[in-house]
């Protein structure tokens, strides 16, 4: 499917947030605790075991059950008329806005315009020793890769398997890992761009990297 | 020359300086009294050094002396218990470096050296003391472990040992004890490090307390800061020593400070609420005399002795080498000659110290005397920290008290004098059996018939054999029987895994009736009361509770417990943190100790410590296996000061007894259990395992927070992370707890449920 780069933007400047939708998940009485437009954070601390900031309670059979934010962000459309009445199940309360920067906004239309190659296993992965040597000598100079090279070592417990591209062939655009890192199963580690849109990419992200606000 | 004088005046300020700073840390700081002043003279000289003349400056240097000399004396004069811990806490102490430099004529550091070390909090050396006896030396082998705070050295973390450190510490001791030589060990420690990652500091604890109680070596610890739990990794010793200026505590001030100010995290300790609760606490030298946790008091310089005092030193030398004396002396079989030597210490006692010491004892002890060393621990810890008290008892108690007497004699009996010839006959007969062949199997079967008329095979009460017993069905459980009375509010609650498992919301009635406190969903146990399980675990009316007239109490008289005491008396209708009982699981007959949530959340204090062992040693006269079912426990009971503390090392000792005779110990935590028990008497059981949801570890997050300096993550001390790490063995099900328990007893119990 053809992806159209100039839209993608487009929608992004239009619209550069990501919005999550506050639904009530049971019924209840409501009782909002935030204002429109009221800035609110997500779980914090190193194991994001401290709750958010509170958005609003629902009392059901005595029970006070207390919804916290998981986003960062500001409140929308809050449903204010809902303040201290009973409510049915999915009903939506609030937006919780999230302004997307610079980087995140390039990660999204990369996600959506390159060939994600994941990792098959939880292991940690390196590039083969040509590849490896093949992008130090010419680290401007785009790798080429097609379907069957051997491009990474995959290693778990002093076993070292060749991993083999498998996907559309293309320019190595993106890479998700440092060298040697230790990679959960389905985490991205390379980023394929086709050779005919690639001028496309590298031009919309340096517009992206210049003229985009934070 | 001139520039000797010079050399000597720099010398002179230094020391001075040295002086001026040391007042400074006891009081809290240079406010006090002319500190500030004499401080800012002495740094105004060093600027001045070359533009004064030469008798102006000494006239000066003297005139601030005869100042700090009147300070010193007014200071030494009226010690608080505050300024103790200063006292203790000042860079300029002695530490273990300076006692081996100066009390041991050689030593080679063992399991690392400075900061190449395992953990360089802890310091193990083989050491060599000189004894003089009429000018001649005589050498004694002894293994030297202690705390080493350094001076400025971070690596050291202030003497808190940190889990493998308590663990090379009981490496060296086993050495000890396999050559034979005495351990010396000084504790210089705040407390000990609170990390959970294997061995676990509250379990590395109660491995070294569960094996030092049965070491047989003498063992005599000096105390200089003895901070708890981390306190008691090193020092369960047959004398224990405390320097004048020391402090030996349950609890450092500010943890106290913070608990009964109610401080939350981060917040301001009021400095005079650390202050009263330093003097209440009863932390002092002659505070633990007078409780009798310690023997003696080694006597320091008037503000305490620091590297230099050389004399303190001697004094030191001379009096652990005396105090090993001893130990070895009361395990001696030749009376006349053990009352001879020990009248001569105590002369030498009296009459002020010399280094001369008239008689040669040698450290090496026989297996008879080895064994009087044990029992004299034994004796000696079991006489220790006992500041409950003993209610009068109805005279129904008291009749059921010569009830149970007499069924103690009567064990003592079967099991010490019968049990000991059914062993020797059985395995008489059983040599005999497999080395003869039919042919003498006409002569033993008379033999055994008659054996077996002599001594039948133990039957339950209801009749039914073992073997009956496990072939009948264990999951036919009445929980209907009793229904927690949270059950009885009309609303619902959420799962706290909810969110992650999609837990649907709980109808109180429901969980806390039909579910037994148990999600559904996740299977996150919320807590119940006591009480349920008292009802549900044991088998119906079999639950007969002994030992209620010992009560807590306030020992330390501190300040507001007694409102506390009644208040959880008014609550809770019970006089103490533990239940100890009689009961039965599927028939077996077992002793249980439960400390419970509402009392004090579970403390551990004399009266909790004495009943424990009371039950300990009821399980080991009656040959039956012993629980110790821990509902909740926050730790030892901080207002009873080191009366809680030393329950620890005696509790620990009793469970020790009760194994070595043969006994089961098992312990199952519930909820919360934390700090000096898990540290000592529960942690050390073979057996341990936690029901699902519990949290078990030595210090709480707030603690590790503070003192480390590091994040937790929230389920750093969950079951799942005990069992992971090795310190539990199990997790099991609240709703399966009877049937685990019987499985539990009947596979580690062996055939008699009681190996010896």
């Amino acid at each position: 499917m053809e992806i159209n780069l100039k839209d993608l933007l487009k929608k992004y400047k239009s619209h550069p947030y990501e919005d999550h939708e506050i639904r009530t998940p049971h019924t209840g009485v409501v009782h909002i605790n935030v204002e429109d437009g009221q800035e609110v954070s997500g779980p914090t601390g190193r194991w994001k075991h401290r709750p958010g900031t509170l958005l609003y309670v629902l009392e059901r059979e005595g029970n006070p059950k207390r919804i916290t934010s998981r986003y960062t962000g500001f409140v929308a459309k809050l449903r204010k008329d809902l303040d201290g009445s009973f409510v049915q199940a999915g009903e939506p309360v609030m937006l919780i806005r999230h302004r997307l920067n610079k980087e995140e906004i390039i990660d999204r239309i990369l996600r959506e315009v390159l060939y994600i190659f994941p990792a098959p296993q939880r292991a940690r992965y390196f590039f083969t020793p040509e590849v490896s040597a093949a992008m130090e000598k010419d680290k401007k100079k785009a790798l080429n890769l097609k379907e069957g090279d051997e491009i990474l070592i995959m290693s778990l417990m002093k076993r070292d398997t060749l991993l083999s591209y498998e996907g559309p062939a293309g320019v190595l655009y993106k890479v998700y890992f440092n060298h040697g890192d230790l990679k959960e199963q389905g985490a991205p580690l390379l980023g394929i761009c086709s050779p005919e849109r690639l001028p496309f990419v590298e031009k919309m992200i340096q517009r992206i990297r210049t003229e985009w606000d934070d | 020359m001139e520039q000797n004088r010079l050399l000597d005046s720099g010398k002179y300020m230094t020391e001075l300086a040295q002086r001026i700073n040391y007042l400074a840390d006891i009081k809290g700081g240079l406010e006090w009294g002319s500190l500030r002043e004499l401080s800012e003279r002495v740094q105004n000289l060093r600027s001045k050094l070359f533009d004064l003349k030469e008798d102006e400056l000494f006239v000066e240097l003297d005139q601030i002396e005869r100042r700090l000399d009147y300070l010193e004396d007014r200071v030494a004069q009226d010690l608080s218990s505050i300024e103790i811990v200063n006292i203790v806490r000042s860079p300029q102490r002695f530490t273990l470096q300076d006692i081996l430099e100066n009390c041991y004529d050689s030593y080679t550091e063992l399991g690392g050296e400075g900061e190449c070390n395992i953990d360089p909090a802890v310091v193990v050396a083989r050491a060599t003391i000189t004894r003089r006896v009429k000018n001649r030396l005589y050498y004694h082998q002894v293994m030297v472990i202690g705390h080493e705070k350094g001076y400025g050295e971070e690596f050291r973390n202030g003497g808190c040992a940190k889990p493998w450190g308590n663990e090379k510490a009981l490496r060296y001791m086993k050495v000890a004890e396999i050559e034979g030589i005495p351990i010396h060990s000084y504790i210089f420690t705040p407390g000990a490090y609170p990390i959970e990652d294997y061995p676990g500091a509250a379990q590395q604890i109660a491995r070294n307390l569960f094996r030092m109680s049965r070491l047989k070596v003498p063992i005599v610890a000096f105390i200089s800061e003895g901070g708890s739990g981390g306190a008691e990794a090193i020092g369960l010793a047959d004398i224990r020593l405390m320097a004048s200026r020391g402090y030996y505590s349950v609890i450092s001030p500010e943890g106290a400070a913070a608990i009964e100010g109610r401080i939350k995290e981060g917040g301001k300790v009021p400095k005079e609420l650390v202050e009263h609760c330093a003097a209440q606490l009863k932390m002092t030298a002659e505070d633990n005399l007078k409780l009798k946790t310690i023997d003696r008091i080694i006597e320091e310089p008037p503000l305490g002795a620091r590297r230099g005092d050389y004399q303190f030193f001697r004094r030191l030398r001379y009096e652990m080498v005396r105090a090993t004396d001893e130990v070895v002396l009361q395990t001696k079989s030749f009376r006349t000659f053990r009352s001879y030597a020990l009248k001569r210490q105590s002369q030498e006692k009296t009459e002020g110290f010399s280094d001369e010491f008239d008689i040669h004892i040698k450290w090496s002890l026989t297996d008879s005397e080895k064994k009087r060393l044990l029992e004299l621990r034994s004796k000696k810890y079991r006489s220790m920290g006992k500041g409950y008290k003993e209610l009068r008892q109805s005279l129904g108690s008291r009749l059921s008290e010569a009830v149970e007497t007499v069924k103690q004699n009567y064990y003592d009996i079967r099991y010490g004098l019968l049990r000991q010839r059914s062993r020797q006959v059985q395995k008489l007969i059983e040599e005999v059996s497999s080395e003869g062949s039919v042919f003498l199997k006409t002569v033993t079967e008379p033999v055994r018939v008659a054996y077996d008329f002599v001594f039948p095979k133990p039957k339950s009460e209801n009749g039914l054999s073992q073997q009956d017993i496990l072939r009948r069905s264990i999951f036919m459980q009445d929980w209907e029987q009793y229904i927690s009375p949270l059950a009885n509010e009309d609303k619902t609650v959420s799962c706290p895994n909810a969110e992650k498992y999609g837990c649907k919301d709980l109808w109180v009635p429901d969980l806390y009736g039909e579910f037994c406190g148990v999600c559904p969903t996740c299977g996150h146990h919320f807590p119940l009361e006591y009480q349920w399980y008292l009802q549900n675990l044991f088998d119906p009316g079999s639950v007969r509770e002994f030992n209620k007239h010992i009560v807590s109490a306030n020992p330390l008289k501190f300040q507001g417990f007694d409102e506390k005491l009644k208040k959880a008396i008014e609550r809770t209708g019970r006089r103490s943190g533990i239940i100890t009982f009689d009961a039965s699981v599927f028939d077996i007959k077992i002793v249980v100790a439960m400390l419970y949530s509402d009392f004090r959340s579970g403390t551990v204090g004399s009266a909790e410590g004495e009943k424990f062992i009371r039950a300990c040693d009821r399980a080991r006269a009656t040959r039956r296996p012993f629980l110790a079912y821990i509902h909740t426990t926050g730790g030892i009971r901080i207002h009873e000061g080191t009366l809680g503390v030393i329950q620890m090392p005696r509790c620990t000792l009793v469970v020790r007894e009760y194994i070595d005779s043969g006994g089961l110990y098992i312990v199952v935590y519930d909820n919360n259990s934390y700090a000096g028990p898990v540290a000592s008497f529960l942690g050390c059981s073979p057996y341990q395992v936690g029901i699902r949801s519990s949290r078990i570890g030595f210090a709480g997050p707030r603690v590790i927070r503070e003192t480390t300096g590091a994040d937790v993550p929230p389920d750093y001390h969950s079951a799942k992370n005990a069992l992971k790490r090795g310190h539990i063995q199990g997790i099991w099900d609240r709703r399966e707890f009877r049937k685990n328990l019987f499985e539990a007893l009947m596979t580690m119990g062996g055939p008699h449920l009681y190996y010896k």
